[in-house]
Order: C-alpha cells, then structure tokens, then sequence
C-alpha cells in the first residue's frame, strides 16, 4: 500500500512539473465554458426589423409597443409599403419584416381571431428561428393580455413554430457536450501518453523487474487522471451554475456517479491505446484522431444522431460520450432520476468493464 | 564463495529462431562478471531470462537461489537492474528519483532518508538534491542511476551497457562505484561492448551467435586465445559469427 502511495505521488510530480499541459488541462474547459457561454451564444439582440402597418388601430399600436420595448428587435423602419421590403431584405438592411394586414383590429374583435405574416431572413437558418421565435413569444404574451382583459376569447396567431427551448438558449445542449468532450479528452490523452513515455524513457522495465505489481501500475497510473478529471467536473458544473444559470435539476449524486463511470471508461481507452502505441507521438495522434473527431461528431451534441446514415449511427453507438451525454442531459437539464438513464448506464458500465478487462491482459508483466 | 546465480542449458527462442542456446555457467556472491558479444549475439535476452523479463523456452537457471519459473516475485526483491536506456526520470529531482526507486522496493521512509543523506554523500551530490536530473550532466546521471538501481542493497545487480556513450574518464569512475558495490558482496553482472571494460570484469564470458563462445578470467582468455588485449580475443572469436545484425 505505501508503495502505491509513493508510486501516486510520483505520478502527481509528472503532472505538476508539467505546468503547460496542466494549464492546459483545466484551462480547456473553463475557455470553452466561456467560449460557448458568452462568444459564442446564440443569443440575438437587437435584430433590424422592419414593421409594415395596414390597419393602424389600438391593437397594432400597442402590439408594435410592445416589440420595439423588446431587447431583441431594433426597428429599422416603419415602412407604408411591402413593396419595399423586398430590397430592404437584399441589402440586409433587416433580418425580419412583420406585417399586419389591414382591419386587423377589427379583425381581432369581430371573428375573435387576426393573422400576423412574419417574414424572416433565412439565410442564416438559425438566427431566422431564433428571431421568429423571439416574436411569438411576444405575441403570446399579448394573446394572454388580451384574454385577462377581454370576456371573449381573442386570438392573435403568427404563423411560425416554435421549434428549440423555448428561451432559445444555446447553453442547455452545449454544456453536457463540453463535459463529454473535456473529460474524454483529458482521460484518453493523458493516460495514453503516460505509460508509454516509460516505455520510451526506459523506466518500464525498471518497473517490471522491481516486485512492483503490474495492476498497481495502472491503477498509479490512472490516479491523478481521475482526480484532474473529477476537479474538472467540477470546474464545469460551477461554471454552468454560477455564470450559465444551468443549474443541475436532477440528483448530484447521480450526475457524479454517472461522470466517475465514463472517466473510468475512458481513462481504460486511454490505457489500452497507451499499451498498443510504441512512441508518445503516436498515442497522443492516436487518441486526438481516433478520440477526438469521434466525440466532436457523433456524440450528438454538434449534429443529432437521428439525421445521420445508418451505419454512422450505428458507429456512434461505440462511442461512450454518446452515452454519457444522453445521461446528463437528463439529469443534468430534465431532472430525471436512475429509471430513466439506467439502460445508458449499463452500456457505460459494459463498455468500461471490457475495455478495463483488455488492457489488463495485454499491460505485459514480461517484456515480449 | 557461495554460488548466487547458476544456469543449466538456458535456452530462449522466439519461432525457429534461437536466441540463447543452451547456457550454462555459475556465477559467485561478489564476483563481478562480464558478458561480452557483437550486436545480436542475445546477451540481452539471456539477461531478460535472468532478470524475470522473459520467460526462457527450456532449461534451468537459479538467481540468488530462486527459480526463475516459479519464484520470479522472490527473485525481483533480491536483484537490481539498470538497462542501456537511460533509467531515471528526468523531470523529478534527484531525492524524488531516490525516494520513488526506494519506495517501490517497500523501504520505510527513515530508511530512505537515511539510504538517501548515504548516497549523496557518496556520490559527492549532496548539493544537488533538488535540482532536477534533467539538469544534471549525462556521467552523473549514471553514476546516479546506478546508485539508484543498488538502493535497496539487492544480492545482484544486472547492468545492461550501463556505460554507453560515456567519456572514457566518467567510464573509470563508474567502475570505481562497481567496485565498491562488488567490495560490499554485492554480484555485478554486466553486460558491455567495451574492451577496456572487459578487462576490469574478474571473469568473462563471450558470446557468439547465441551461445557461450569462451568463459574465464581476462587474463586466461588472452593466454587460451593468444592476444595482447580483450579487443583481440573478441575479435578472434567474434569474426566467426554467422549471424550478422
């Protein structure tokens, strides 16, 4: 036991001495909370807009009130004419134009129900949905007023749907994916390279010949992984909490079980790539190829699984931070306890179990 | 003299390919024993065999009296080993390195400190406990290395061509630790491509394309063979090879 002790903090001394992959290790996921919280949000403010007015009366006056009180819309013009939004809309001068057909007022009151037309730029896909969506949800407050003031049931009803979170907040999908990304990439990489570098450094057989035991290696070996991991973790969900308002709805206790599980799973990774690789340079290539753009793609954080060619979704199957983030996603955002993650975690455990069980057999006690 | 490594037809092969045929020889406590041969000739593999690294395909071999099929856990408290590749790590500091060396071989912390305060003293490094190894210049290094590998006062130590690309003058004084190690019982088995090293060893063994071509005492070995030097008594046995590299 103290021979483990002593072997643990040699490997903490590695790590410590090496203070360009420590920063970098609990640098990345605090850059990339902070690249994707607030650079990189998908939040729109201030949108030009155009408004076009055919009726003119008491409904539109106080709905048009409403949007240009509105954070999100900056309105451009108030044009008399449609005719004009056309090259409005080629100069870019507006993303958004919103039209209200004449009588609408009158509309409203006599058959209960007027239609807003709502045009929107949608060269950029995204920030058109996100736009509309920032409008119906202003015209749906109106709908409630109207019906808290008025006996008849009154209805103003803009054609879109609405179609993500209803705050359009990009953070909710980002944060399960940067922890899936962040903890796949610490473990595998840094597990990787660290036991070959004893093999090119020569230590490895030093360690091999003293009564030293093998499994005591690994285990040395993957400690201070699994501590910077789980310190990383934590960093994460502070950050999300604190600076987000992504709060973790469901148990902690869970989400840091689950997390502990697919470190694991991937510290194995890592350890089984270290074993298979001859030099540092190709289990560090090894992992960023062969873990990396897996993860980035076929996680399901970047682009839904669902929508890709079957045998990428069969692939993406093999990837553990696909799991991993379906389980946090529903812990994490939904609340959800073990009932409904519990198929996920078996996989994880599976996974993580074959994988450990491999590098176990092939990590050589004799040197072929 | 008791006996503290003997090998009976210790053979390794690897397919058709055989490494090491058929080794037998004896080796004293205290007894510093050099094993000569070209690139290739498997005086690595027969030290593997020796150290519990390799398992040998067939005969028998005992190392400090334990067997080395059975009781390798046993032979791996009793021996020390330093290999051609540079063995200490060189973004810890010189105690660091002492303390882990120490450490997995279950020596209790006063007794490493002690071990530790014993060695720099030795090696006249007592300033430089906490500088870094990378730090140091390569003759120290091994000189340190070696050190190292003898900490926990093992019965032999294996060394595989501890000297590589050392300056002549760094070579004789890392003989010099060899020789006190050797004064204090301890077996020094080491294997080594240089002449002059050869002639420092109390008995040699040569081997040639996998076997043992000649065995004796530096000074035997140049009578038997009629050469002035080491260098022309490998030679003479070398350039029969069939093997080359």
């Amino acid at each position: 036991m103290r021979q483990l002790l002593i072997f643990i903090r040699k490997e903490f001394l590695h790590v410590f001495r090496d203070r360009k992959t420590l920063l970098m290790l609990f640098g990345l996921p605090i850059a990339q909370i902070v690249l994707f919280g607030f650079a990189l949000s998908n939040e729109i403010k201030d949108s030009n807009i155009a408004l076009v007015d055919y009726s003119k009366d008491a409904v539109t006056t106080r709905l048009i009130g409403k949007i240009e009180a509105s954070h999100y819309f900056d309105i451009r013009r108030s044009l008399a004419d449609a005719q004009q939004l056309q090259s409005a809309f080629k100069k870019g001068d507006i993303k958004m134009a919103v039209i209200f057909p004449a009588n609408f007022g009158d509309d409203l009151m006599h058959t209960g129900k007027a239609t807003i037309q709502v045009i929107a730029d949608a060269s950029d896909p995204n920030q058109a949905t996100t736009i509309t969506n920032y409008l119906e949800s202003i015209v749906t407050d109106y709908n409630s007023e109207l019906a808290a003031d008025s006996q008849q049931p009154l209805q103003i009803v803009p054609q879109m749907q609405m179609m993500y979170n209803p705050e359009l907040r990009g953070a909710p999908n980002f944060v399960p994916g940067v922890m899936a990304l962040v903890l796949m990439l610490v473990c595998t990489m840094m597990t990787s390279v660290a036991i070959v570098r004893e093999k090119e450094l020569g230590t490895m057989e030093i360690l091999l010949v003293s009564p030293f035991k093998p499994v005591s290696i690994i285990i040395a070996k993957l400690m201070p992984n699994l501590i910077i991991s789980v310190v990383n973790l934590v960093i994460i969900l502070v950050l999300s909490t604190v600076f987000l308002d992504l709060p973790v709805k469901g148990s902690v206790g869970l989400l840091v079980f689950c997390s502990v599980l697919f470190i694991l799973t991937c510290l194995s990774i890592g350890l089984l790539l270290s074993i298979s690789a001859k030099t540092q340079q190709a289990a560090m290539m090894g992992s960023l190829m062969g873990m990396m753009l897996p993860t980035m793609l076929l996680t399901g954080f970047l682009f839904p699984i669902e929508n890709m060619p079957v045998f990428l979704q069969v692939l993406a199957n093999l990837v553990p931070s696909r799991w991993y983030f379906i389980i946090i996603k529903q812990v994490m955002l939904k609340g959800l306890g073990f009932a409904s993650i519990w198929k996920e975690t078996l996989i994880l455990c599976g996974m993580c179990f074959v994988l450990f069980a491999i590098s176990l057999r092939n990590f050589k006690i004799r040197l072929q | 003299m008791p006996t503290v490594i003997t090998t009976d037809k210790l053979t390794k092969r690897f397919g058709s390919f055989v490494a090491a045929s058929e080794l037998t020889f004896k080796v004293d406590k205290g007894e510093i024993f050099g094993f000569l041969g070209a690139n290739g000739a498997g005086k690595t593999t027969a030290m593997r065999m020796l150290c519990g690294l390799l398992k040998p395909s067939s005969g028998k071999a005992t190392i400090a009296g334990f067997d080395v099929y059975t009781q390798t856990e046993k032979i791996k408290r009793n021996i020390g080993y330093m290999s051609q590749k540079f063995s200490l790590y060189d973004d810890l500091t010189v105690s660091e390195n002492i303390r882990f060396y120490a450490g997995i071989y279950g020596m209790s912390l006063p007794a490493i400190r002690e071990k530790t305060r014993m060695l720099l003293d030795e090696l006249q490094l007592q300033g430089e406990a906490k500088t870094l190894v990378r730090q140091l210049p390569l003759g120290w290094k091994q000189k340190l290395a070696f050190s190292v590998s003898i900490v926990h006062d093992p019965e032999i130590v294996f060394l595989d061509e501890p000297t590589g690309g050392v300056d002549p003058v760094t070579r004789r004084q890392f003989w010099d630790l060899i020789y006190a190690a050797a004064d204090k019982g301890v077996t020094v088995f080491v294997t080594t491509h240089y002449m002059d090293e050869a002639e420092y060893c109390n008995r040699v063994s040569i081997m040639v394309d996998g076997v043992i071509a000649a065995l004796d005492s530096p000074a035997s070995l140049k009578k038997q063979f009629g050469g002035a030097s080491m260098e022309d008594v490998f030679y003479e046995l070398a350039r029969k090879a069939k093997r080359n590299d």
